[in-house]
């Protein structure tokens, strides 16, 4: 069917089938992705495990783990909810959806290829932009330019005269984010050298953060909370100055990522206050999104999307205080480096971003397969399983990041601070391990959900019917 | 798009983020860009090569057209004796520049003006930076002084001194011959920096890893892969405080031989198939009887067989020895 729809005439796709599409591969990644994850926690837990072979070496596959969970999950869902709600926004239909059918198909192929390189060893040495650069050109131009070609034209041909905050944000962060990558990348095509590398590296990693991960993620909840609540948003205008706030001040900080290296130190300071102002659209954003939950509260429990919604908005709170002071050199020299960094890192993007994400996949599949979901109580335990999961990662790798920092400063034998680190290790891996069982669960949900679901009858929304099971 | 406002809105997009790119990637590069290359940026420089990351020359990243590191103890063309022995950089015929040969203003002031000065840097015939040259060329690193400085700066031996790559080879024999670049490829490619960082840093590193870097420490290096995930020591100074080789081949082959604790993996797969005396190295064999040691069943680990000359492992000891 698929292959039909991509050889055929554009009329005669239905709605929603490139959303359809995304959101299955945007799963099916993170289920890879959090499975890698588990596997590389097991062999920081134990060295000994999967051993003596190179393609299973930890080195070999902690890369993949991150591009799969970030270009193939979270961005893979971001595709998806671009695909459904910027023309729902609109009041439209999507501009293109055998382009959108299109760019899945080149964002899976090139994302497969780009891992299984990765994986072999092939690899610029960069992080976060791991892969060779023609394959970041592939991504930039096979994948990001037609999405953000898709998402700018159905916004022009919308039928409504305003636009929505969350389309600002698409529009906009599909740009910014090809943008970032062209230059971000620079350093493989013009092959720059020394710290310009090492900045641009980090340029590019930080404003991947900054300008699509989580500007997008929070533009999510602002359709689905008013959405599933039945609210309108509290305040548009706050909303406008999250989105300012964000463009001006989250583009900027890049250079907090490398505080111990030699660049200048003008660059430094201005990137730690600069990381400071980021509170600004973070506050503003989670303000406005619980003020609009204002009396819906009973929402959070009865309501699975509602309740992973804003699971992510309430995470957002510690990411951000975590984001805005760990950056500062106060706080930076103790902390950089170690494990805090790591569970910093999982907080947004397994927990704020993951979350939020999670809700509007389930939101959107319902919505264009015209199903109710499969199971309520299997949505549950994937929601447990992926919280308590992520509670056990985040709070284990936390306290071994303080262990690592006591050990860095009071200068203990390095490997008396490994020694320490195991047991958090050891949690680490369960925890791992339980959000990649929660997300099987998922899988096996939401494929029920597509052949079995209960149809939603025309002009109700999903979460409008009861739960059948 | 009928509205004004969002025509307006768009270019504020384009100004806000202009702006946040003005600041944030033009205006360092002028501080970037003056860094003046250290020793230390040198010799890494000449020592890595091109970018060690995929290129056309190494696509598959499994060193090959790397340049060599040796030391030499006499001159190979005049067989006059150093003291102390010079190292030498070999790039031999295809082996692409490294980068500041192209861009010798990335050398920074002085060690530009050195190096294409006494160092003859620009006699370099059909310095592609990709395809290399059709003869090689043997570069050295040599001290001059520049404007009341002293400064190093990349010296052309192949001009200077009429070395060539395979005269010098010889000269240097493949004891001293050093697989630095493919050694930092193998760093790479392994992933050891995602738990090896290459920085230590200014605020609490001096004693236990070493000084922090300079600015110029790092002119010519590509990647520089500082490693953000520290989980093990830092490597920038590690040849400083460990630089026995014996101690690395145990290591590597299984870390926990060396270090109970340790979460390292075994790189014992980068011994290859054969070992020095060109024996099949029997791995099945050789984890079974370390697991009978491990149990307390053997008083004695197993021998760790010794690398061969052409394996991996050669390459990356060379490269962990040569982090002064």
């Amino acid at each position: 069917m698929l292959l039909k729809y991509l050889t055929g005439k554009n009329e005669d796709i239905p709605a929603g089938s490139s959303a359809i599409f995304f959101g299955f591969s945007a799963i099916f990644w993170f289920v890879v992705g959090t499975g890698l994850g588990s596997f590389n926690a097991a062999k920081l837990a134990f060295p000994d495990f999967v051993t003596g072979t190179e393609l299973f070496a930890f080195g070999h596959m902690r890369q993949v783990h991150v591009l799969a969970v970030i270009v193939g999950w979270i961005s893979m869902a971001f595709a998806m909810t671009m695909m459904y709600m910027t023309p729902a926004l609109g009041n439209t239909k999507l501009w293109s959806e055998k382009l959108g059918l299109w760019t899945g198909m080149m964002w899976n192929i090139g994302l497969s290829t780009a891992l299984f390189t990765l994986w072999i060893g092939i690899t610029s040495g960069r992080e976060y932009s791991d892969f060779a650069w023609p394959l970041d050109l592939v991504i930039l131009l096979g994948v990001i330019a037609p999405l953000c070609i898709n998402v700018i034209m159905t916004i022009a041909h919308r039928r409504t005269q305003g636009i929505y905050i969350t389309n600002w944000f698409f529009g906009s962060c599909t740009f910014m984010v090809g943008i970032v990558l062209l230059v971000g990348n620079s350093p493989e095509y013009f092959h720059l050298t020394g710290l310009s590398e090492a900045y641009l590296t980090w340029w590019n990693a930080h404003n991947l953060l900054g300008l699509w991960i989580t500007p997008v993620a929070a533009a999510i909840a602002y359709y689905t909370v008013p959405k599933l609540t039945g609210n309108p948003l509290y305040s548009h205008r706050i909303g406008h100055m999250h989105f300012w706030s964000i463009i001006v001040f989250y583009s900027t900080p890049a250079s907090h990522h490398i505080m111990s290296s030699p660049i200048p130190e003008w660059l430094k300071s201005f990137a730690s206050v600069e990381g400071v102002l980021i509170l600004i659209p973070a506050v503003a954003f989670v303000a406005n999104i619980l003020l609009t939950m204002k009396g819906k509260w009973t929402l959070f429990v009865e309501n699975i999307e509602t309740k992973f919604t804003m699971t992510g908005v309430l995470l957002a709170i510690p990411l951000n205080m975590q984001g805005g002071f760990q950056q500062t050199r106060s706080i930076n020299w103790y902390i950089h480096g170690t494990g805090w960094i790591v569970a910093h890192a999982h907080l947004a993007l397994l927990g704020m971003s993951t979350f939020l994400e999670i809700a509007a996949v389930y939101f959107g599949l319902q919505q264009m397969l015209k199903r109710k979901v499969y199971s309520l109580a299997l949505a549950n335990i994937h929601y447990w399983f992926v919280l308590i999961g992520f509670c056990i990662y985040w709070i284990s790798m936390t306290i071994a990041g303080l262990i690592q920092g006591a050990g860095k400063i009071y200068e203990v034998p390095y490997i008396d601070v490994v020694i320490a680190e195991h047991p958090y290790m050891i949690a680490r891996w369960v925890g791992g391990t339980m959000v990649f069982t929660g997300n099987l669960v998922w899988l096996f949900n939401m494929w029920m959900t597509a052949r079995v679901g209960t149809l939603v009858p025309e002009g109700r929304y999903a979460h409008e019917l009861a739960y059948d099971r | 798009m009928a509205f004004k406002e969002y025509r307006l809105g768009s270019a504020m997009v384009g100004g806000a983020l202009g702006l946040s790119m003005i600041i944030t990637i033009f205006m360092p590069s002028f501080d970037l860009r003056s860094a003046v290359s250290t020793k230390m940026a040198l010799e890494k420089q000449l020592s890595a090569g091109f970018d060690i990351g995929f290129g056309y020359a190494d696509p598959l990243l499994l060193g090959i057209n790397r340049p060599l590191t040796v030391v030499l103890d006499a001159d190979p063309k005049t067989g006059a004796k150093f003291d102390p022995p010079v190292t030498a950089y070999i790039y031999k015929p295809g082996v692409p520049m490294p980068p500041n040969i192209r861009h010798p203003h990335d050398l920074g002031k002085g060690v530009q003006d050195l190096s294409e000065g006494l160092g003859q840097i620009g006699s370099v015939s059909g310095s592609n930076h990709r395809v290399g040259t059709r003869e090689g060329v043997v570069f050295t690193v040599g001290l001059g002084e520049f404007d009341g400085e002293e400064l190093s700066y990349i010296e052309n031996a192949s001009a200077t001194r009429g070395w060539t790559p395979d005269a010098t080879l010889a000269a240097a024999g493949d004891k001293n011959t050093f697989k630095i670049s493919q050694g930092k490829t193998e760093f790479v490619v392994q992933g050891c920096w995602w738990c090896h960082t290459l920085l230590p840093e200014q605020t609490q590193d001096w004693q236990v890893f070493g000084a922090p870097p300079y600015l110029g420490d790092f002119n010519g290096e590509n990647p520089t892969a500082f490693g953000s995930d520290r989980k093990a020591p830092d490597l920038l100074h590690v040849g400083s405080r460990n630089s026995s080789r014996e101690w690395m081949l145990l290591h590597f082959f299984n870390p926990r031989l060396v270090q109970v604790n340790s979460i390292m993996p075994r790189f014992d797969y980068l011994w290859g198939e054969k070992d020095a005396q060109g024996n099949v190295i029997d791995y099945d064999k050789w984890r079974v009887e370390y697991l009978d040691y491990a149990n307390g069943k053997r008083v004695y680990p197993p021998e760790v067989p010794d690398y061969a000359p052409d394996s991996e492992i050669r390459a990356l000891i060379d490269w962990v020895l040569s982090l002064k």
